[in-house]
């Protein structure tokens, strides 16, 4: 409850922050170097993506921090992280307080342009549904004219949804609420008709928040393309190259077969010239990123690869296939840019 | 080295200058503005370079573009299609809204409470100081969370709602009310009630003249009041006394038709209200007993009646030592009224959020929202100064 009250005051003391803080291009490597561990920005909470449970922060965008701290200092525990409100997210990256945001952030021309960011690449391709009780007896998003809808505010759902309703010629009551527990709440307790924001996120509040998930069904349709990233700071490339090629090794080592389990033994045994480089046996690839030759094998030794995520934080947790996530040669659009 | 008892002449000037009272109070001056005026300057223009090495974009330029968010309550036409400054001025209105009832309620409530804390019934005054003392030791975001839940959680769904009274539907949606359906008649009524107040105020001055002059007394108390009702009912009855109602129906998923009140403004406006009112009744009750006994007993011994005592002069006696701590809530209440970003009405900040989340401009939306709770709070400062000066003690 409180970590709510605080998020205004919060972005009012961050833009201010922005006065003061001389952020230059090229010097949060060397920051974070010295530091001796990676800021890192998520959710308030949401599951299979970043959640603290019992003190441990887990999900698919804390091992992109995590595959970071791995690739940069060989530990990957090496991370602090901040749960930041989607309203407070772009500002705390702004001021300097995070190194990273990796917090189911939408990749966008106004992000990327206006609000000074960089993303270094898709983590997760989602889009956005609506969930509604299943009382409701509701089966398509064309029949919610005049519905209440729940919604975080200073998201692309928010857009999109008045969008949606917009194009469908169709009335809708934004209730916004900040934090997503709060707004899940409220949608839980009946304040909303519908809740909408991002697929996964929908069975993220179904399968672990709600009290009855077979109570809630998600609508068939998916009214946006969002595909989530890690961001960075416009204008220190450096920093934005570690983050953008650690990811890739997750999904280079997928597509390699490389797993947590038989790195060792690939590093050892394999003479495929691609995996050689890419774990360090042929050296070069780490000297170019300016971190040691064994980056890419600290990160799927300690992380695992995309697939191994993917799997512990999406598939066991909240019940989603791959879809749109699978590699490439799956049929999906996880696709990893030559590592050489 | 100067002579031990030099002439006038022979002094440096520029130490005289130095032990000068007025140059040296001047030169601080000086030396003071400039220093402030650099700090600002050096954080406008650092902060405009910050920007500018991160590319992020700055100038009031947003205000124009489209908003594309929808804003669920709102005192003027507002839909996504409207622009950023729309919407911050929906913000802005439902600021006001709030604080205005608010700070209405509470002055009531709190003068109320504020009597019965000092009244010599002791199971009045026993509840005014329990209320007192458990709603102003609470921390007012948690009274507003706990409202928000209470309704939330506490009053049926849309479909099971409430039906207390014909065509009034209580739910966690909010409470419906019929209105009286639109017709260009209920202008012109309120036309008469304005016409009516103005009336009854040119009644007061006439009878006090008249007490003046003559030292008959005119009952414009409650004549005024008559005025103020009858007019508006006279100018219904002219344009034929439209009885049309627009009530609450459910349609779909919520009730369409009659007024409603959002549980987010409802939550807020309890809350703040119940909040306030405690400290206006401390206010109250401190102004009350401040007077001293003999003023109500030398009252009573010209022959006063009670109720004439307490209006003509206890309170405005009292009221000198009420309006300043008054002041003091009425801008507390308005400020806190930014918690309401907590539980989802869409107040200034709230407005102003979304927007610097959405535009990324986070320097000019904090700039903006701090300039217009600085104005707010320094008209309602204003007035409040301004009447406490007309009611304070007249010397002659």
């Amino acid at each position: 409850m409180l970590k709510k009250l605080t998020s205004t005051s919060a972005v009012a003391a961050l833009s201010l922050s922005v006065l003061a803080a001389g952020v230059q291009a090229g010097e949060t490597v060397d920051a974070v170097m010295e530091q001796g561990y990676v800021q890192c920005g998520v959710s308030t909470g949401l599951a299979g993506f970043s959640n603290a449970t019992g003190g441990d922060w887990a999900g698919i965008d804390v091992d992109v921090c995590r595959a970071v701290a791995a690739a940069m200092f060989g530990d990957s525990e090496a991370v602090r992280y901040t749960g930041l409100t989607a309203n407070q997210r772009f500002t705390a990256l702004q001021s300097g307080e995070v190194d990273v945001l990796s917090r189911n952030t939408t990749w966008t021309l106004t992000r990327d342009t206006s609000l000074g960011l960089n993303f270094a690449g898709v983590t997760y391709y989602d889009g956005q549904g609506f969930m509604v009780r299943k009382d409701l007896g509701v089966t398509s998003a064309t029949q919610l004219d005049g519905a209440a809808v729940c919604v975080e505010p200073g998201t692309t759902t928010e857009l999109n949804l008045a969008d949606y309703f917009r194009a469908q010629g169709m009335d809708f009551e934004p209730v916004v609420i900040e934090n997503t527990s709060e707004v899940t709440a409220a949608f839980f307790a009946g304040r909303c008709d519908v809740y909408t924001t991002d697929a996964s996120g929908l069975a993220s509040a179904r399968n672990v928040s709600a009290e009855n998930p077979s109570d809630y069904v998600i609508l068939p349709e998916i009214i946006s393309k969002e595909p989530l990233g890690p961001a960075v700071r416009h204008g220190d490339d450096e920093w934005l190259d570690i983050v953008r090629w650690s990811l890739t090794a997750l999904i280079e080592a997928e597509e390699f077969g490389i797993t947590s389990e038989n790195v060792d033994e690939m590093r050892d045994n394999s003479s495929n010239p691609g995996i050689q480089r890419l774990l360090g046996v042929t050296p070069g690839l780490g000297e170019a990123l300016g971190l040691d030759e064994d980056w890419a094998y600290n990160i799927i030794s300690q992380v695992g690869n995309y697939g191994e995520i993917y799997q512990t934080n999406v598939t066991d947790l909240l019940g989603l296939e791959r879809g749109l996530n699978a590699l490439w040669t799956d049929g999906g659009l996880m696709y990893a840019n030559p590592v050489r | 080295m100067s002579p031990k008892h030099s002439k006038k002449s022979d002094v440096n000037p520029v130490v005289t200058l130095l032990y000068d009272k007025t140059f040296r109070s001047i030169m601080y001056q000086i030396l003071v503005f400039g220093g402030v005026f650099f700090l600002g300057w050096y954080l406008v223009s650092n902060t405009m370079a910050n920007l500018e090495s991160q590319n992020i974009a700055t100038g009031f330029g947003f205000l124009e573009r489209e908003a594309a968010f929808g804003i669920s309550e709102s005192t003027i036409e507002y839909s996504p299609e409207s622009n950023y400054g729309r919407a911050l001025l929906v913000g802005i209105l439902n600021t006001l809204k709030v604080a205005s009832i608010g700070i209405f309620l509470a002055t009531i409530f709190g003068t109320i409470i504020g009597i019965a804390t000092v009244s010599k019934n002791w199971l009045l005054r026993f509840m005014g100081v329990a209320y007192i003392e458990t709603f102003r030791n609470i921390p007012v975001l948690l009274q507003l969370i706990f409202w928000y839940a209470v309704i939330n959680r506490g009053l049926p769904g849309v479909r099971q709602a409430l039906n207390p009274v014909e065509g009034v539907f209580l739910s966690n949606r909010g409470l419906y009310i019929p209105v009286m359906a639109d017709n260009p008649a209920w202008f012109w009524v309120a036309g008469g009630f304005v016409l009516g107040i103005i009336g009854a105020l040119i009644l007061r001055k006439w009878s006090l003249k008249r007490l003046e002059a003559t030292g008959h007394i005119f009952p414009h108390l409650s004549v005024g009041l008559g005025i103020v009702f009858a007019v508006p009912l006279l100018v219904w009855l002219v344009f034929g006394a439209p009885m049309e109602i627009n009530a609450p129906t459910l349609q779909g998923f919520n009730f369409r038709g009659g007024a409603r009140m959002s549980p987010e403004f409802t939550a807020l406006l309890l809350g703040l209200t119940l909040y306030t009112t405690t400290y206006i009744a401390e206010v109250v009750r401190s102004g009350i007993q401040s007077v001293p006994k003999g003023q109500s007993e030398a009252a009573t011994s010209l022959g006063l009646r009670s109720s004439w005592i307490m209006r003509l002069i206890v309170l405005p006696q009292a009221l000198r030592v009420i309006i300043p701590p008054l002041t003091n809530q009425y801008l507390n209440l308005t400020k806190n009224s930014s918690l309401a970003v907590a539980i989802g009405y869409p107040d200034l900040v709230s407005v102003s959020n979304t927007t610097m989340n959405q535009t990324g401009q986070a320097v000019e939306g904090v700039a903006i929202f701090m300039t217009v709770y600085l104005t707010i709070s320094l008209s309602v400062s204003f007035f409040m100064n301004w009447y406490n000066k007309r009611m304070s003690l007249v010397e002659r």
